[in-house]
């Protein structure tokens, strides 16, 4: 049987492989969209927010169909103590109309996505691994499988198969990450009824609120948890640094048995069932750590690229962009009939044009801030010192106020190192979030 | 070409099935839907015929559009054809209209892509687990009955005829017959391939065959769906858990533990039952 070629292969139907894949087909191209799992998203796990605006501009007519949980209309932060919280917040009617984000589960939603790029003509081939990427001089033009018979060739390859990459690695523009590149996040999905959840966080019907919480909670290690609020069930997370966990030899779920003791978890979870538990790898290397984005009949897209921004907690939106883009740039160059880098690169300039290039320039520093401050220090004596200050400033036990802040102060000044170590500490915090 | 044809039925998996704590149906919702393990054995064994002796295989499932992805999964692996028998009067059948409905397809299907050699079933299904489907076409069909094959021994093409082993509760048996013949398949006739990526892209692209009610030309629709199905469930329920009263001897070393075992049972009136009057002998340890 003569050798079918297609004109692209995207490997990996995550929301950044997907996209690529409905985007091209979409225009008439021949894809094969390729995952690993059962089924896309069988195996996918992400926080659970998902934003409108990006996926609006992929799918203008669909996205309100996306299976999703709860609209969110309010966000949390905490700053945790030991058994206490610094809360900060922001809920507003406006976040509903049009509506800024979801909540989501990523079987429901990665599923959906997938399918919608297979009704626009992409071939769906799942329960298949890409082993490796098949090449011709420095040219990609197909990827190998595990199947019988398994080699599958195109004139572009979309290598969008996540955090790990293997293809990103077969192609020596990846290398393994760095411990201080990723963080470890585990998670569990917690069935509650629907009335339990709408009352303990002051919701109605589709209304949803998302909690990022860091401090005490994290043990002394740099990492971020969530709390978010699904329709009859709660996403309840943490991720920290993998240098952190090797170092403290801390196993994750640990970390997460201990988060769901506090007492600012503890009451919102409490008589829910555990229905799911799982881990992941994120990418926190941030712009430093971006490889080449395309070459001689290749993009790079999603995680697979490091294109998370973790500040925001935002990947998924970053990840369909990338797909999108690098699906324009393969239709340009099917159009040019060229597709070597010189057309490919067009991807290239896309995100450097958007907010995603701006977004993670913007805090570059950030992971050489987390990576060099003592983790301690910003995730346990100052979140605690904070918590202290404020129970101060709340408690009225007769002492004068003007002692009071005198003691507040000192919680801060002791906890950072005296004045000038808080200080220092701010300038740098700052630069790393302004690039 | 020999021309086999292979049921297979879409049911939920049920490793993930759960039962309605109040209303003790199951809750198929949200239940991944699995082919019927046993009829993938039954496809493995045609594809391996025709792999030796060349053939055409047909796949048909009765069931709910979404059955669509066994028959894409049955073609990935090597089967030529998929039909997909589907209306909502065929909803709510038992064994009896099911086999009316499948022989009746079998028939078209040897009308259209010709006569039919060897029919192909699974031993039972993994939900309805009644095992009656099979000898119910066969009956229908005027089809030699092979049940509880767990080996195809011989297939002689010429002379049309094939030996195979049952799988009997005291032993095996051997049995030759004439085709056309209708076999139900055990696990232990042979290990499923995984599709090939050409297998894959083909069942990427296929579109499986639908059949209506309206497509078959002499249906009796009284025999059919809910109607057609004289089999009423008139009950059922989840077996109670019985609390377990026996004692487990935890963190005791095997030796002692059979020592403990033995005087416990002594203390019972085991003994008695099967006449152990005599004297106790000491366990050597
Ligand atoms: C705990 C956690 C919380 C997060 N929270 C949020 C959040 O709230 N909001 C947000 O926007 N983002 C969040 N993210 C980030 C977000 O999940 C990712 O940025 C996003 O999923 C990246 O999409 P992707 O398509 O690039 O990769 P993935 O979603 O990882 O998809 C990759 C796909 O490729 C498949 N694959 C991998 N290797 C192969 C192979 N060799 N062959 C075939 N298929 C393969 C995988 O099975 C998978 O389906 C979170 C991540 C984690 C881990
Ligand atoms: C107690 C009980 C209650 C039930 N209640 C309902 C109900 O309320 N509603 C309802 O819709 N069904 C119900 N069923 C299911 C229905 O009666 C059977 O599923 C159906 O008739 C097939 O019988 P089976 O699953 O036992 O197949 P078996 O006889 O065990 O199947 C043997 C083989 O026949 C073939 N086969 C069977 N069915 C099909 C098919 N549809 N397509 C292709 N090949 C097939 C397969 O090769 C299979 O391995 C019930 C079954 C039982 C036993």
């Amino acid at each position: 049987m003569a050798q079918e070629k297609f004109d692209a292969i995207v490997v990996g139907a995550g929301p950044a492989g997907s996209a690529a894949a409905y985007t091209m087909a979409k225009a008439g191209l021949s894809v094969v969209l390729l995952e690993r799992g059962e089924f896309p998203g069988a195996k996918n796990l992400f926080g659970g927010v998902l934003y409108r605006k990006q996926l609006e501009e992929i799918l203008p007519d669909k996205w309100k169909k996306a299976p999703v949980e709860r609209r969110v209309v309010e966000q949390r932060i905490w700053l945790m103590g030991e058994e206490s919280a610094v809360t900060l917040g922001h809920r507003n009617e406006a976040y509903k109309e049009p509506v800024n984000c979801w909540t989501a589960l990523r079987v429901k939603f990665d599923q959906w996505f997938a399918d919608q790029a297979v009704e626009a003509g992409a071939l769906p081939i799942y329960s298949t691994v890409a082993t490796e990427l098949i090449t011709e001089g420095d040219r990609v033009i197909g990827v190998r499988t595990d199947r019988e018979d398994g080699d599958l060739y195109a004139d572009a390859v979309i290598i969008a198969d996540g955090v790990n990459s293997l293809l990103g690695k077969s192609l020596g523009i990846h290398r393994e990450w760095k411990p201080d590149e990723v963080s470890l996040a585990v998670k569990e999905v917690i069935a509650l009824p629907r009335e339990k959840i709408e009352d303990r966080f002051n919701l109605e019907k589709d209304e949803g609120v998302t909690i990022e919480f860091f401090g005490k909670t994290s043990l002394g290690m740099a990492g971020m948890g969530f709390l978010y609020t699904n329709k009859d069930t709660l996403s309840l997370g943490i991720g920290v640094m993998v240098n952190h966990l090797k170092k403290k030899k801390i196993k994750p779920y640990e970390i997460l048995d201990h988060v769901k003791k506090h007492p600012m978890i503890r009451r919102l979870i409490e008589g829910g069932e555990v229905k799911e538990y799982s881990g992941h790898l994120i990418p926190e290397g941030g712009w430093n750590s971006v490889p080449p984005l395309s070459g001689n009949g290749w993009c790079i897209v999603g995680d697979a690229a490091q294109l998370v921004n973790f500040v925001h907690r935002e990947g998924s939106n970053l990840a369909m962009t990338s797909g999108r883009y690098a699906g324009e740039a393969v239709i340009e160059a099917k159009k040019r009939g060229d597709f070597s880098q010189e057309t490919l690169s067009l991807y290239d300039e896309k995100i450097h044009q958007s907010f995603i290039r701006k977004d993670l320039v913007k805090y570059k520093g950030m992971h050489e801030f987390l990576k060099e401050e003592d983790p301690d220090l910003l995730f346990n004596r100052l979140p605690q010192a904070a918590n202290q200050a404020l129970y101060e400033l709340f408690l009225v036990d007769g002492v004068p106020k003007g002692e009071k802040q005198k003691k507040m102060l000192n919680y801060l000044k002791e906890a950072g190192g005296g004045a000038w170590g808080l200080a220092k500490l701010g300038i740098k915090g700052w630069r790393a979030m302004n690039g | 070409m020999l021309h086999i044809v292979v049921c297979v039925k879409q049911v939920p998996d049920s490793r993930e099935i759960r039962i309605h704590p109040k209303t003790n149906t199951l809750i198929r919702q949200g239940v991944p839907a699995i082919a019927n393990f046993y009829d993938m054995h039954g496809l493995e064994e045609a594809l391996r015929i025709k792999d030796q002796h060349g053939a055409r295989i047909t796949v048909i499932t009765m069931g709910p559009p979404p059955a669509e992805k066994t028959l894409k999964e049955c073609i990935s692996l090597g089967a030529d054809e998929a039909i997909l028998v589907t209306d909502r009067k065929f909803a709510g059948a038992d064994t009896l209209a099911t086999s009316y409905v499948l022989a009746k397809a079998i028939q078209k299907a040897a009308e259209e892509f010709g006569p039919v050699d060897l029919v192909f079933c699974g031993k039972q299904t993994l939900d309805g687990d009644t095992g009656q489907v099979g000898p119910g076409i066969a009956c229908r069909l005027d089809l030699e009955q092979l049940t509880y094959v767990e080996k195809v021994v011989r297939l002689d093409v010429e002379k049309r005829r094939i030996t195979v082993h049952r799988h009997l509760e005291d032993g095996v048996e051997v049995v030759e017959t004439r085709l056309p013949a209708l076999i139900t398949a055990l696990q232990e006739m042979n290990k499923v391939r995984r599709a090939s990526l050409p297998g894959m892209i083909r069942a990427a692209r296929y579109k499986p065959i639908v059949w209506t009610v309206k497509d078959f030309s002499d249906i009796d629709v009284s025999k059919i769906g809910l109607k057609g199905s004289p089999t009423i469930v008139a009950k059922s329920w989840v077996p109670e858990q019985k609390p377990v009263d026996g004692e487990i001897l935890e963190d005791t070393p095997p030796e002692e533990a059979a020592r403990q075992l033995v005087d416990k049972l002594w203390e019972t009136e085991l003994p008695e039952k099967l006449g152990w009057d005599a004297e106790r002998e000491e366990v050597a340890p």
